[in-house]
């Protein structure tokens, strides 16, 4: 298990136990952490489990690829420089203590 | 031992009411064989998402449909990407999912909305109408046929022709063999308006063949992706709208919630997806001998999935024959799911949050008016006619 804090819009935060090996869009579902939607289910289709990366584990991710890159022009909420999509984020012992802000809206 | 079953799933007892048989199958046990069509089958939530998931052993390039094109000529030239396989299928994939991309859907969300407003306007004028052909065909055919670019000409041919794919997923029954018998003049329309001078600028079809000028498509590939739209990307919104217009005819508390919150439209329209499973089924062929679900299917075997059935699996889902527009309704399999999963399937989600976001905007009541009637298809699962009464808010 890995701790990974969601931070929503409100600021209200989160803290979930994910299980390693999931992506952290499943782990946000699996908890019923509201606000991302994933609607294709984590087939890197739609765009709708966006999430910003804290600025202190950014770069500790896996880069995004041109796939991603490619969905992350059609969020919902504005794009940034540490957007991401959450079905792509896989949970591993080396993100303990992970922080993502969750948008606004998704779609 | 694997349960033999006598269910035959594309006759029309079993499209009256398929919800019986899919609870039998699913019963029996997570791999069955049904006796009618010399097939397996997979009903429940676990092992249609395992198929889905495994395109390796459960390949499509054989037919998605109960003909195996390793041994019978295929009705049409194959798909380049519903029938296709990694790698060639990767290719064209990558293609389709930039033409309908987020960053594109961004672009026509407006558009849609305002056709939709206008849409529901004529309707309330009206007051009394058929949803099938006035709503749920009215407003994918007055945004998606100019979306893709075609010239206004023929477009009459767009829902037959999707009608007969779909058909002719199933087996030689008398609905595929009708269907075929009739495709002649809807093929002839669809095989030329694939070709690049057909298609407006600016369209989806003008899109798929720029993609032959920058080589990630040869040139006559352009025209067989471009099918892949007329094929799939009309009807099957059409049976989606119509499912959730049915969902909010007959679950008035669920319309109730929409109209007090229209910002769950888009819900609403994806939980009309899962409970009615516009797409009920496909078929897979294996690859090798494997181990599914505690039995072994040998090489070779056509494998038929559920999706309805998967949807509504009470092992995968809390109150799975309720309408809930709340439902976290994230993982159904009623786009598919894997590397098959619906590429159109953001077009489909931005028509129905369009109709609906205008229904709970303005519309009071929706009741229906007469009976429905139910239009049947090999493959997709709707209504040939809902009668239904609008009363403005």
């Amino acid at each position: 298990m890995t701790t990974i804090t969601f931070i929503h819009s409100d600021s209200r935060s989160e803290t979930v136990e994910a299980e390693n090996g999931a992506s952290v869009m499943l782990a946000a579902l699996t908890h019923g952490v509201d606000g991302i939607v994933a609607e294709c289910g984590g087939n890197a289709v739609c765009a709708t489990c966006h999430v910003y990366v804290d600025d202190a584990w950014i770069g500790r991710l896996d880069p995004v690829s041109d796939d991603e890159d490619a969905l992350l022009d059609g969020t919902a909420a504005e794009r940034l420089p540490n957007s991401r999509l959450s079905c792509q984020i896989k949970v591993q012992p080396a993100l303990a203590g992970l922080v993502v802000r969750i948008p606004d809206r998704q779609s | 031992m694997i349960p033999h079953l006598a269910i035959d799933p594309f006759s029309i007892a079993f499209f009256d009411d398929p919800y019986p048989a899919h609870q039998e199958m699913r019963e029996a046990g997570p791999v069955v064989y049904l006796d009618a069509w010399k097939v397996y089958g997979v009903a429940r939530y676990a092992e249609v998402y395992a198929v889905l998931n495994d395109p390796h052993t459960f390949c499509s390039s054989r037919g998605v449909g109960l003909s195996d094109f390793a041994k019978e000529k295929p009705w049409r030239p194959p798909s380049l990407i519903l029938e296709a396989d990694p790698p060639a299928h990767t290719r064209t994939r990558a293609v389709l999912s930039k033409v309908l991309s987020p960053a594109v859907m961004k672009r026509l969300r407006d558009g849609f909305m305002v056709a939709a407003d206008a849409k529901i306007d004529e309707l309330l004028g009206r007051g009394q109408f058929d949803a099938i052909p006035d709503l749920a065909e009215g407003y994918p055919l007055s945004v998606f046929p100019d979306a893709l670019g075609l010239k206004p000409e023929g477009r009459e041919h767009l829902i037959p022709y999707a009608s007969l794919v779909f058909n002719a997923f199933g087996p030689p029954n008398e609905l595929r063999q009708h269907a075929i018998e009739r495709s002649a003049p809807h093929q002839a329309y669809v095989t030329a308006q694939c070709q690049r001078d057909n298609l407006a600028p600016g369209g989806f079809g003008a899109c798929i063949h720029a993609f032959a000028d920058s080589g990630d498509i040869t040139p006559p590939e352009a025209p067989l992706l471009v099918r892949s739209l007329l094929s799939a990307g009309l009807d099957t919104t059409v049976y989606g709208i119509g499912a959730a217009v049915y969902c909010l005819a007959r679950f008035p508390d669920q319309w109730a919630r929409l109209r007090a919150d229209p910002s769950l439209a888009r819900n609403a329209f994806e939980e009309a997806v899962r409970f009615e499973s516009p797409v009920q089924t496909f078929f897979r062929t294996t690859t090798r001998d494997v181990d599914l679900g505690g039995v072994t299917i040998p090489e070779g075997e056509k494998v038929l999935m559920f999706l309805g059935s998967a949807n509504r699996d009470p092992r995968r889902w809390e109150q799975p024959d309720a309408y809930d527009v709340t439902r976290k309704v994230s993982g159904h399999v009623g786009f598919g799911s894997g590397i098959h999963m619906c590429v159109g399937q953001l077009v489909a989600r931005l028509e129905g949050e369009a109709v609906l976001t205008a229904l709970a905007r303005k519309v009071g009541a929706i009741t229906m008016s007469g009976e429905p009637k139910r239009r049947y298809n090999n493959t997709l699962r709707g209504l040939e006619s809902l009668p239904i009464t609008f009363t403005p808010a």
